[in-house]
């Protein structure tokens, strides 16, 4: 840059020899320049404050946009990570020991309605109507032209009839996705599945819970998004539940009674292979709970869990065992067994009469109540209850349904001298078949506790013992010997050395006191094989009478035995148990220790 | 020194800038991603759980003990029963194949008529 000199030499010569002051010219010179440099300056703090001014502008107009794009969109979460699998968050599914399904989703559709919205209500109504035939035209056309504003129509349609009401072409008509609980196997095992229903319903969505059963009791971990959807693996066995329901409805048919139930359970780990209860119901259409009568009666009822019942003479090995335990008696002790035994206003009879004397093996091969109620005397009313505590009798089963609690055994409120007599021989004591069966896998396991469970165990957790093996090895002999020459003589089933123990009780009358004379409950608990105990299984027939002979005959003997003995042929061979027909060892022949 | 010095910066900052533009693009590209992915997911699940459940009504008990009934005549079957089992000792062996002759041994009469001919 080339700077203009204040005092110029040629402009102070030219000032000098024209006689003016030189000084003047450089004030004129320096004032130009300062004029200039304010000009500059100027110049660039109007250019700064422009610029500042921009970026000011620029920054609050970012916010600006950004408070108004904030303002007016749907707020989301920033995104850094994605978590887990969104996807798998339906309720999972409920599979049998096997891995085969019992209870799974579908998707469907729901349909639901803007009345509003609706052109031509009249056509609407009378064309879905030809669609879902159980709708009424004229309940929906009120409902169509009232002041209703959303309408559900149905809850769950299949592809077919959304097809359907598509082609209705009513703006009106609208679709929300619908998670819908499938049970493919129908009525099978449809007491312990329960079933599901809609909880909090949106149009988009529905809450699947579980009403009953295991849906129910494993309600929050199946709908638990952290599980991430792994399956519940039950105990049951899909194949071996079909076919006991099978010859169980079949048995039910032939022997005339009302209900019946049944329990086959694994005698060491306490797994529930099958459980069944007649009638029953399909679990994708569950009908409502009956609000009059007797709900025992409804098809809804668990009789092997809920069903409480005074089982018979199927108590009678528990008091043999105890008096075993105790060293009362032996297998071969002599009881006196002549009846009838009067005890206060009480008298105690036996079916037919045993004679003075039976053997303690005896006792129970005849099924003697005289005998056994002997015998309790010996055992006394404490130690009987303890025993009968020990072995889960006092309490509802801990198995794992929501119904459970609801079978709560029915106990004397006075343990008393008489109540330990009837006890023994299964009377004034009420329990479900699954207490039973617990019971009878306790007793004749070798001896360790065993709590029922629905849930699929892996190998068998031993409980503590409850009584010794050797008493458990001479139970599981007596039962033996009531299928080769006792009561239970129907029950032999070649291969499988089935020991087992009758029990027919008079139904207590529902109104006031006293027993039916022509209603019992019939039961069969068995085990097998006897020498080498595998399963247990219960059968309990509701009022059967076998109507063949000449006169209706009620006992276990005839209608339940024969049954389960079917149900052992039948189940055995699927349960992978091959048949012994020449068994090595000698059914019979059992360690003892005295 | 001070001008390349702001410069560098400058440079730096920009290319801090075009790094971070890059990588927010990359992440939002993979969220995309696994969005889409998870949306495959989901639905390859429902197809298998219709899959499953189709599968499971088909295998219904019920009906497959109609179906033994009514192909009967073709098939035969008939539950599984204790007198199903055998022994070991019952199954017969498969017949054994023959063994292909490896050391043919000359018989006297093999080339008999020849020999006379030719006598």
């Amino acid at each position: 840059m080339i700077r203009t000199p204040l005092r110029p030499l040629a402009t102070v010569l030219r000032a000098r020899a024209a006689g003016e002051n030189p000084d003047a010219i450089e004030a004129a010179n320096k004032a130009r320049r300062h004029a200039e440099m304010a000009d500059r300056q100027r110049r660039r703090a109007e250019g700064r404050l422009l610029v500042l001014g921009l970026a000011f502008f620029v920054a609050f107009g970012v916010i600006g946009m950004r408070m108004a794009t904030l303002a007016s969109s749907v707020p989301e979460e920033p995104r850094a990570v994605v978590a887990g699998n969104p996807i798998i968050g339906q309720r999972a599914d409920i599979v049998d020991r096997n891995g085969r399904i019992l209870a799974t989703n579908l998707a469907t559709h729901s349909l639901y309605a803007h009345p509003r919205d609706m052109i031509d209500p009249a056509r609407v109504a009378r064309e879905l109507v030809e669609i879902f035939p159980q709708m009424d035209e004229e309940e929906l056309l009120a409902d169509f032209t009232g002041d209703r504003r959303f309408l559900w129509i149905r809850r769950q349609i299949s592809p077919e009839q959304m097809q359907a009401v598509h082609d209705i072409g009513s703006p009106g008509l609208l679709f929300g996705p619908r998670e819908m609980r499938l049970y493919p196997n129908g009525p099978i095992a449809a007491h312990i599945l329960g079933g599901a229903s809609y909880g909090r319903e949106g149009v988009s969505s529905a809450e699947v819970i579980g009403v009953a059963g295991v849906e129910r009791h494993f309600d929050s971990s199946l709908r638990d998004p952290a599980n991430e959807g792994a399956p519940l693996q039950l105990s049951l066995d899909l194949t071996v539940q079909a076919v006991t329901e099978q010859v169980l409805a079949g048995g039910m048919a032939i022997m005339n009674a009302k209900g019946a139930s049944s329990v086959l359970m694994d005698i060491h780990t306490g797994e529930v292979i099958a459980m069944a209860s007649l009638p029953d119901f399909d679990p994708n259409n569950r009908p409502r709970a009956p609000t009059t009568g007797d709900q025992s009666d409804s098809p809804l009822f668990n009789r092997a869990v809920q069903g409480v019942y005074e089982l018979g003479s199927v108590f009678k090995i528990f008091t043999v065992a105890q008096a075993m335990e105790l060293g009362l008696v032996n297998p071969d002790t002599m009881i006196d067994t002549q009846g009838p035994l009067t005890w206060g206003r009480f008298r105690i009879r036996d079916f037919r009469d045993h004679g003075p004397e039976l053997s303690v093996t005896d006792v129970i091969v005849e099924s003697s109540n005289i005998g056994t109620a002997r015998i309790a005397m010996q055992i006394g009313a404490e130690r009987q209850r303890d025993f009968l505590r020990n072995l889960g009798f006092l309490e509802p089963t801990q198995v794992e349904m929501v119904e459970a609690p609801t079978g709560r055994p029915l106990l004397p409120g006075n343990w008393s001298e008489i109540s330990t007599m009837t006890i023994s021989y299964g009377h004034g004591l009420s329990s479900s078949p699954l207490h039973l069966a617990a019971g009878y896998a306790t007793l004749l396991n070798g001896g360790t506790l065993v709590r029922p469970t629905l849930l699929r165990q892996q190998g068998a957790a031993r409980g503590p013992r409850v009584i010794s093996e050797a008493v458990s090895a001479r139970s599981r002999d007596m039962l033996r010997q009531v299928v080769t020459r006792g009561t239970a003589s129907f029950a032999e089933v070649p291969g499988y050395a089935v020991g087992g123990k009758t029990g027919t009780a008079d139904k207590p009358r529902t109104a006031g006191g006293g027993y039916y004379e022509d209603k019992v409950i019939a039961t069969f608990a068995s085990v097998f094989p006897a020498h080498d105990p595998r399963y247990v299984l219960i059968v309990t027939l509701d009022e059967p009478s076998e109507d063949s002979g000449a006169e209706p005959r009620r006992t276990a003997g005839w209608t339940a035995v024969p049954v389960a003995a079917e149900m052992i042929r039948r189940v055995g061979p699927l349960l992978g148990l091959r048949p012994q027909v020449d068994s090595p060892r000698r059914v019979g022949v059992t360690l003892t220790s005295n | 020194m001070r001008g390349l010095f702001l410069v560098l910066l400058t440079l730096g900052v920009m290319g801090l800038g075009f790094w971070a533009y890059q990588e927010n693009y990359k992440t939002q590209a993979a969220i995309a991603e696994v969005r889409d992915l998870h949306r495959d997911i989901g639905a390859a699940h429902e197809r298998l759980g219709i899959l499953n459940a189709e599968w499971a009504y088909l295998n219904r008990p019920d009906r497959l003990a109609d179906l033994a009934d009514l192909n009967f005549d073709r098939l035969g079957l008939l539950p599984l029963m204790p007198e199903s089992f055998g022994r070991v000792d019952q199954v017969i062996y498969p017949p054994a194949p023959l063994l292909p002759v490896t050391d043919p041994i000359a018989l006297s009469s093999d080339n008999a008529a020849e020999a006379e001919t030719g006598l």
